[in-house]
């Protein structure tokens, strides 16, 4: 189980973290494999949120270490996270407000540029031609998530659900390897979730991307995920496919278990 | 009715890209600065060129300077003077100090060293925000305006602290009449605003604009936080460099540190604020509001029978209205003027139509 094998993407070893001596998250180690969908779940306050912080780098942890395509390390910066080809969205939509929804999708491409800022103000060298290959690029992700009626309007002013598209579509633009969802259903009706989890299947099948995501609904879990890692107070409790997760008794106790016991004192 | 529209599609990803997508704001442009180039030198008088258009030219070009920085990259400044200053005695020392140095290089010059120092300063932005950085930058403004007063090697051991600068000589051409000075300062400032114009529409504006929104999601997406900072401020600080030098050699014709005091900062922050802050025409728009309202309040008081208010008490009452239009238009406004011509095009695009 040790051996690193061909297929993991990530694998993180004995993680800890704590704030001020708070722990959010206990010697958690787990692996992902390439190209599945694997879904960290748990109650609130499990670590949730945390651990994928941890994972892109905006969080460093105390010990531990974190295995990303072949390569270990310790610590990261949230940028050479980006440069590796780890991308994400937030729980609480972190879009740019006062840029357009076209804007927010090129800012996801900033890595992809090869020209230096004096050839862009200057409009010359590599520029022009370099605007209008990432300008194609970005107009792919958003026609392939149906955003592009609103390609030219402030996010800001935006719904809900369609931000939470736009966010997916900036993270997207980058062409990650890894894809990090902080809840991208949360706050949605069945039909958007129903919507939400298409894309997410598409965006993995379509383009190969290992998809990390944090989500509540379980059924939507058990229905998308391949993989199913189980938090409960900063402690690993389960880690297997969804069936295996969810005969896991340990799971049923802390997690599941609630809506049993409601129902026994029915 | 005024835009007619119809017909102008874009058919690629440049066309879509072009600064004016519509004809008739190519055109206006175009009209406007001819204008400023050939009508106004021929039709303005000395008194327009060195009260109203020189100051108002100069303004706008640091206002672009610090909305920049404050208005797209989202990092708050009060040392836009000290900048200003640092480039306007830097080129005034290589005027002097290196001989047959032609006078534009020399602005150019000292706007890069307005920029090193600019970056020196915003170096805190790298761990503090907001209002801590806006205390910060007060730093330098009185850092730098003690050092030139401090150090007179700055103003060549004059014992006034003032200086006449010297004349406009550019390949040959004296551009010292008031007229000269205002077609230089106009060249240069079209110029920097085409750039920054360009600048903000680019991938690093866009990366400011990102930073200012949201600056953990900007770190996630892999944008550099300390380049993009930092350049914020180099950046930044050259437009406010050359600023001072044309404040300094084309408008006042002296150089001394007590034109680029902390009041001048406040003003130039009042111009983005008033303009629009994350605008380029903004700048333009509060530098005019800054620089005509005053002088129309001034003659619209000049017009009251003389005697019935003395004059050292008009001129607080002056101010005094001033500052009550301004608060006025920022609770009607706050957004700024670019935004009121911004929904007044919009009206004119679809006029006489409402939706």
């Amino acid at each position: 189980m040790s051996a690193t094998t061909e297929s993991e993407l990530l694998r993180l070893d004995d993680i800890s973290l704590s704030f001020k001596g708070v722990k959010a998250i206990t010697s958690i180690s787990f692996a992902v494999k390439a190209g599945e969908i694997c879904a960290l779940i748990g109650p609130n306050g499990a670590g949730k949120s945390s651990l994928l912080n941890v994972i892109n780098g905006v969080y460093q942890a105390q010990s531990g270490s974190i295995t990303y395509a072949g390569q270990a390390r310790r610590r990261m910066r949230p940028h050479q996270a980006a440069e590796r080809g780890i991308a994400r969205t937030f729980q609480n939509i972190a879009l740019f407000k006062g840029m357009s929804v076209l804007d927010n999708v090129l800012t996801g491409r900033n890595l992809k540029r090869r020209s230096s800022w004096v050839e862009q103000m200057l409009r010359l060298g590599r520029a022009p031609r370099e605007d209008d290959e990432q300008r194609l690029h970005a107009e792919h992700i958003i026609e392939f998530l149906r955003i592009h009626p609103w390609r030219h309007v402030l996010v800001g002013t935006l719904p809900y659900g369609l931000q939470k598209r736009v966010e997916l579509a900036r993270a997207l633009a980058a062409q990650p390897r890894l894809l990090l969802l902080d809840e991208p259903m949360a706050g949605m009706n069945a039909e958007e979730k129903g919507q939400m989890s298409q894309f997410i299947r598409d965006i993995n099948r379509e383009f190969g991307t290992t998809v990390v995501l944090i989500e509540h609904d379980i059924g939507v879990v058990m229905g998308l995920c391949d993989h199913v890692v189980v938090l409960d107070y900063g402690r690993k409790i389960g880690d297997g496919t969804p069936e295996q997760v969810r005969a896991n008794p340990d799971v049923i106790a802390a997690y599941l278990g609630t809506r049993r016991s409601r129902a026994e004192s029915h | 009715m005024l835009y007619r529209e119809a017909g102008q599609l874009s058919t690629s990803y440049a066309m879509e890209r072009r600064t004016f997508r519509l004809r008739q704001d190519r055109v206006g442009l175009w009209l406007l600065l001819g204008f400023a180039f050939i009508a106004v030198p021929w039709l303005g008088n000395d008194y327009w060129f060195s009260a109203i258009l020189l100051p108002l030219l100069v303004l706008s070009l640091a206002g672009l300077g610090l909305n920049l920085l404050t208005g797209y990259a989202g990092q708050l400044s009060l040392g836009s003077a000290a900048f200003m200053a640092v480039g306007a005695f830097a080129a005034y020392n290589l005027q002097l100090r290196v001989p047959g140095l032609p006078l534009l290089v020399s602005f150019a010059l000292g706007g890069v060293i307005a920029a090193l120092v600019a970056v020196l300063f915003g170096l805190p932005s790298l761990r503090i925000k907001g209002f801590y950085l806006l205390v910060a930058t007060l730093a330098a403004q009185f850092v730098v305006e003690w050092v030139l007063t401090r150090f007179s090697w700055f103003t060549n051991d004059n014992a006034s602290g003032v200086i006449t600068s010297p004349p406009l000589l550019i390949a040959g051409l004296d551009f010292s009449s008031p007229r000269g000075r205002y077609l230089l300062t106009l060249a240069v400032v079209v110029v920097l605003f085409w750039l920054g114009k360009n600048l903000v529409r680019s991938e690093l504006g866009r990366n400011w604009m990102a930073v200012r929104d949201m600056d953990t999601a900007a770190s996630v997406i892999g944008i550099r936080l300390f380049k993009a900072k930092l350049l914020a401020f180099a950046i930044s600080g050259f437009y406010l460099g050359v600023a001072g030098s044309l404040w300094a050699f084309a408008y006042l014709g002296t150089v001394e540190p007590h034109g680029f005091d902390l009041s001048r900062s406040f003003q130039v922050l009042f111009i983005i604020i008033i303009g629009g802050l994350g605008s380029v025409l903004g700048n333009v728009l509060g530098a005019a509001f800054i620089v005509l309202f005053p002088i129309l309040l001034a003659n619209l008081f000049g017009l009251l029978p003389g005697g019935l208010i003395d004059s050292g008490q008009l001129e607080n009452l002056q101010k005094m209205l001033f500052g009550a239009l301004i608060i006025a238009f920022l609770i009607k406004e706050p957004e700024g003027l670019a935004r009121l011509w911004q929904r007044f095009r919009q009206r004119a695009r679809i006029w006489p139509l409402r939706y």
